[in-house]
């Protein structure tokens, strides 16, 4: 067959999510945010929320995001984005509210905001990328850095006796009142992703039908911060970050 | 019996290497060309399309959504 019969557009099974502008994306190559983004740009787009959905931008890589997912944005202070989130969906009830953090933003600075915003059971998604690290600012130890990972702030590796232990912010969230669903996921393979953006879709449609706060963790690799090839991080990740950082639904109350 | 034929259109000036495309094809349709876009990456090529079977899984994996993938059934 005519490669010109298959490339026609009602044959196209895959593309870029029609909510993705074409920015050329600031991400390192391989950057797990990528799929992470075009998951959200994705589920508003299925659910036909394009018009109404806020989301709220960290300090962080994720910082740009404004840029790339064509809906509404507002950009928050470092670790204030579950407030921000707060006020806007109280305003705005009927609108779509999330906030797209990483673990530095979420689980260091915004520890306090975060904890309170999921226990006042705000209905609001907390989209939280952890790859362990602070990438942006050049690979620093971060809450989630795991024991013995080396970075360029704990170069013989982080050791609980000087830098405390891990934070599973996860864990924290499906033991407070307010949340009514709580998932660890990750965007590594084609399984993976779909799986992803099934669970991705259930918490945005429970804060939109008033259930409570919902958060959404995507284990993530940081390849340029772990010194390693996009390919090779994600290796990484699945023998060093899933025993520690198990997948699955933590919480789900959804059905209730 | 009907068969799957697909292809791919990469978005070159997006593309950034990565190169999961690569390893996600389970046709080993992709590879990496010996040329850089404007931006100096090296970017993704079909190089075996014959055997592209459109499962999507190159596009899913994209993190910056350069790859369009088509899929026509065709009759033998």
């Amino acid at each position: 067959m005519d490669r010109n019969q298959i490339v026609q557009p009602e044959n196209i099974v895959c593309k870029k999510p029609t909510l993705m502008n074409d920015n050329n994306m600031h991400y390192c190559p391989g950057c797990s945010h990528g799929v992470v983004h075009k998951l959200v740009a994705e589920v508003i787009e299925e659910m036909g929320m394009a018009d109404k959905a806020v989301g709220v931008s960290p300090v962080g890589c994720a910082v740009f995001a404004y840029n790339y997912i064509d809906i509404d944005w507002q950009e928050a202070a470092h670790g204030r984005a579950p407030a921000l989130a707060t006020g806007i969906k109280r305003t705005w009830p009927d609108r779509l509210v999330f906030t797209y953090q990483g673990d530095g933003d979420l689980a260091c600075i915004g520890t306090c905001e975060t904890i309170h915003a999921l226990n006042r059971g705000e209905n609001i998604v907390i989209i939280f990328v952890n790859n362990a690290i602070y990438g942006m600012t050049g690979g620093q130890m971060a809450p989630t850095t795991l024991i013995g990972q080396k970075t360029s702030t704990c170069p013989y590796g982080r050791d609980p006796e000087i830098h405390g232990y891990p934070l599973k912010m996860a864990d924290i969230a499906a033991q407070l009142e307010g949340t009514c669903y709580v998932t660890r996921q990750s965007v590594e393979s084609v399984a993976s992703i779909l799986k992803a953006k099934k669970a991705l879709r259930k918490a945005f449609e429970a804060s939109m039908a008033g259930k409570g706060s919902s958060l959404v963790e995507f284990v993530s690799t940081c390849n340029s911060g772990w010194k390693l090839t996009p390919a090779k991080a994600n290796e990484w990740m699945k023998e060093n970050m899933f025993p520690f950082y198990p997948k699955g639904d933590l919480k789900d109350t959804t059905d209730k | 019996m009907a068969k799957m034929k697909g292809a791919i259109e990469v978005n070159t000036e997006r593309c950034k290497g990565c190169s999961l495309c690569i390893i996600a094809c389970p046709q080993k349709v992709i590879a990496l060309a010996n040329k850089v876009n404007l931006h100096g990456y090296p970017y993704v090529e079909a190089v075996n399309e014959e055997a592209c079977v459109g499962c999507a899984s190159c596009g899913i994996v994209c993190p910056d959504g350069c790859i369009t993938v088509y899929r026509k059934k065709v009759e033998e």
